[in-house]
């Protein structure tokens, strides 16, 4: 361990999507020392760059933002925030335009720019550039594995493994902004691979609460050997093993139920006989990674019958992460910061999914706000003298009891079926999440007592362990919430329940906490 | 899952080493090597990021690929989806002006499901 990469700097982001790469813009153009860590590369890695955010885009007029405001308060069931609200709109519409020099927006068809749909790969090469031009630091492949806390139990830093050159490495910063992503227990959702819930777990260890949890439950239809984006198939007809056609609503749980139950039967197939005219011949040019999985495939997309599954979305397109305890993106831990899918979006969007606009001006404006308050504070804070930290973190680093190999692959597998498994995930109810609690408690003890990894290892380890916590929160806090509201859906508490309208907090490690947020974060601040 | 690197095409770059979100390739003598294909995502970023057109990623993200070499290489697959993308030219005028039409296409779709849905619940179903 002597051979360790350190570093110091004033903020260090954790993370490499849309977030991180606000957060960093935000924290470099105010002289801070930034320094941001991806497990994978800034501009491939992360759903952002797999897919292509529409942003909540509403002009400056005070009236019409009202009343998309007021709208959105009511879809969100009682949970969102009207003042978050316009700040992520005011943010976003102020700051997306800011990429032009490194983002070439199209035109929309008026004689201007179109600003609010980017193309996921452009957009994020786009954000790479400009953090490097604001004076940010990017260390790829750094994947970070636990956070370092001061005797205050302030977070100071991290350390990982930079595994194209295996080495540990180990980053003191004044502040630390958490921007890992959400969590879809790799069900194999477009570019999710590396977001295993390692920022829920990491934040947790140093004492964070999450919010909104519960809210993990959401699907998206892609042909059946791989999750690609979905603007083909609005209009789709979906058909059983005996060709007979699925009536479904279109979108909901309700849609989700009818598929997935017939899916749990047999196979089931799609075919877009129905798709706008206009869509095949502009597809390859506006989702240029949509055609090729057919193509390559043989199946020709628009006249044929498909296979289709549907890709859990965990904490991506649903709502829940760490909480945000004050209007600068704060953590209830001192010192740590949280931005994008890492956070809740319940602020943003209530109880339903973000994903369609509101996560991506969500994940823009929470890291252009938490990279300048981290840097704020960081600032403030340098002439502190040298701490001594410590590493938050303890599961697969130092097991309790005797060391001994850990099933990854079993765990993993087992982590699928519960939390994107359709008969669970569609179905909730308190004995079918009694029961996937049990299973995820086995596996969680397993690691804490017997898991312990190094080096690359203990990276894959770490993402185990962490889908394992996240899978456990998400769960209890569904568990906890006895009543259906937006995406939580439970089949036996079918209505929502006036009485459970305040949003609802979990954390803990060994012994998993749920409780409702008394207090909303403007009276705490106050 | 990544399937094949041509090795006469591949200038040994090793972009996309670096630029693989998955860890999965490693530097190589010559071309570089698939080292942790199970940690392939399948999302094409190699195939995006080579400017040499060497890379093949299969469509199947569940499964490795046995694949004949020489039927790629005649396929036009190679090379597609970065030409597809323009990303060797990526402030060419209307480059990217169809990407508006994307809302509106996704609601055109959505609508349709929803009036279908309609008829076929009012005829009884
Ligand atoms: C298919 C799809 C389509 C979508 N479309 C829209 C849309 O049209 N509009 C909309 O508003 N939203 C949309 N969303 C949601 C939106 O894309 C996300 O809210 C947004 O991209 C989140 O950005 P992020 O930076 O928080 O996360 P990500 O882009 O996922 O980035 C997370 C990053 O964290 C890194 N990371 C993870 N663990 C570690 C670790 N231990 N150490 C270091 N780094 C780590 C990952 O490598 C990754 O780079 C869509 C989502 C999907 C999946
Ligand atoms: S990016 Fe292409 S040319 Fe470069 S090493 Fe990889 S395969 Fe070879
Ligand atoms: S398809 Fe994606 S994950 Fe697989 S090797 Fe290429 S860049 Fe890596």
């Amino acid at each position: 361990m002597n051979d360790i990469q350190a570093h110091r700097c004033d903020v260090l982001i954790i993370g490499g999507g849309m977030a991180a790469a606000w957060a960093a813009i935000a924290a470099a153009k105010t002289g801070a020392i930034t320094i941001m860590v991806d497990k994978g590369y800034v501009g491939t890695s992360g759903v952002t760059a797999t897919g292509g955010p529409n942003h909540w885009w509403v002009p400056p007029d005070p009236g019409k933002r009202r009343e998309v405001i007021e709208r959105k308060l009511a879809a969100g069931l009682g949970l969102g925030d009207p003042e978050w609200m316009e700040r992520v709109i005011d943010t976003t519409w102020r700051t997306l335009p800011e990429l032009a020099p490194y983002y070439p927006f199209g035109s929309d068809g008026k004689g201007g720019r179109y600003y609010s749909g980017v193309r996921g790969a452009e957009y994020m090469r786009a954000l790479r550039a400009y953090a490097l031009a604001a004076g940010a630091r990017i260390l790829d492949h750094h994947p970070a594995t636990q956070l370092l806390v001061n005797g205050d139990g302030a977070v100071r830093g991290a350390r990982g493994h930079a595994r194209l050159i295996r080495r540990d490495w180990e980053i003191q910063a004044g502040a630390v902004i958490m921007a890992t992503g959400g969590c879809a227990f790799r069900s194999g959702l477009l570019g999710s691979h590396g977001n295993t819930g390692d920022g829920y777990l990491m934040a947790v260890e140093a004492g964070a609460e999450l919010s909104g949890m519960e809210f993990s439950i959401q699907y998206s239809v892609s042909p059946a050997w791989a999750s690609t984006r979905t603007l083909p198939y609005g209009a789709a007809r979906y058909y059983d093993v005996d060709g007979e056609e699925i009536v479904q609503p279109p979108r909901g749980h309700a849609h989700f139920q009818a598929l997935g139950a017939a899916l749990l039967t047999g196979p089931v197939y799609a075919d877009l006989i129905d798709a706008p005219s206009a869509l095949p011949p502009v597809l390859h040019d506006i989702q240029p990674f949509t055609p090729p999985p057919f193509v390559r495939k043989g199946v020709d997309l628009f006249k044929e019958r498909w296979p289709i599954k549907l890709f859990g979305e965990g904490t991506i397109r649903g709502n829940g992460g760490l909480r945000i305890r004050d209007g600068n993106c704060r953590t209830n831990v001192p010192g740590l910061f949280a931005a994008g899918d890492a956070a809740t979006r319940e602020l943003a969007t209530g109880a339903i999914s973000g994903g369609g606009a509101v996560n991506s001006a969500w994940a823009l404006t929470s890291g252009q706000i938490a990279g300048a308050a981290a840097a704020k504070e960081a600032l403030a804070g340098r002439r502190r003298t040298m701490e001594q930290l410590r590493s938050a973190a303890s599961a697969a680093i130092h097991p309790v009891a005797a060391e001994r190999p850990v099933d990854r692959k079993a765990i993993e597998a087992d982590i699928d079926h519960h939390m994107n498994g359709y008969q669970h995930a569609l179905w909730r109810s308190e004995r079918q999440l009694t029961d996937s609690l049990k299973v995820l408690e086995a596996h969680w003890r397993a690691i804490r007592d017997h898991g312990r990894a190094e080096g690359l290892s203990l990276v894959s380890l770490r993402e185990t362990a962490a889908m394992t916590a996240t899978a456990r929160w998400c769960t209890a806090a569904a568990l906890s919430r006895r009543e259906s509201r937006g995406i939580h859906v439970r089949i036996d508490a079918p209505e929502l329940d006036a009485g459970s309208g305040a949003r609802l907090l979990t954390g803990g490690l060994d012994m998993i906490w749920t409780r409702p947020e008394q207090q909303r974060y403007a009276e705490a601040a106050a | 899952m990544i399937t094949h690197i041509f090795e006469d095409l591949c200038d040994n770059c090793n972009d996309c080493v670096a630029i693989c979100p998955s860890h999965v390739l490693d530097a190589g003598e010559g071309a570089p090597v698939i080292a942790r294909l199970d940690q392939c995502q399948t999302c094409y970023m190699c195939e995006l990021y080579c400017v040499s057109d060497a890379i093949y990623v299969g469509p199947d993200a569940h499964a490795a690929e046995i694949i004949d070499p020489e039927a790629i290489r005649l396929s036009g697959h190679l090379g597609r989806i970065r030409h597809d993308h323009g990303w060797d030219r990526p402030d060419a005028p209307g480059h990217l002006d169809h990407y508006r039409l994307l809302g509106p296409l996704l609601q055109e779709g959505i609508e349709t499901a929803e009036s279908r849905y309609q008829t076929l619940k009012t005829d009884g179903l």
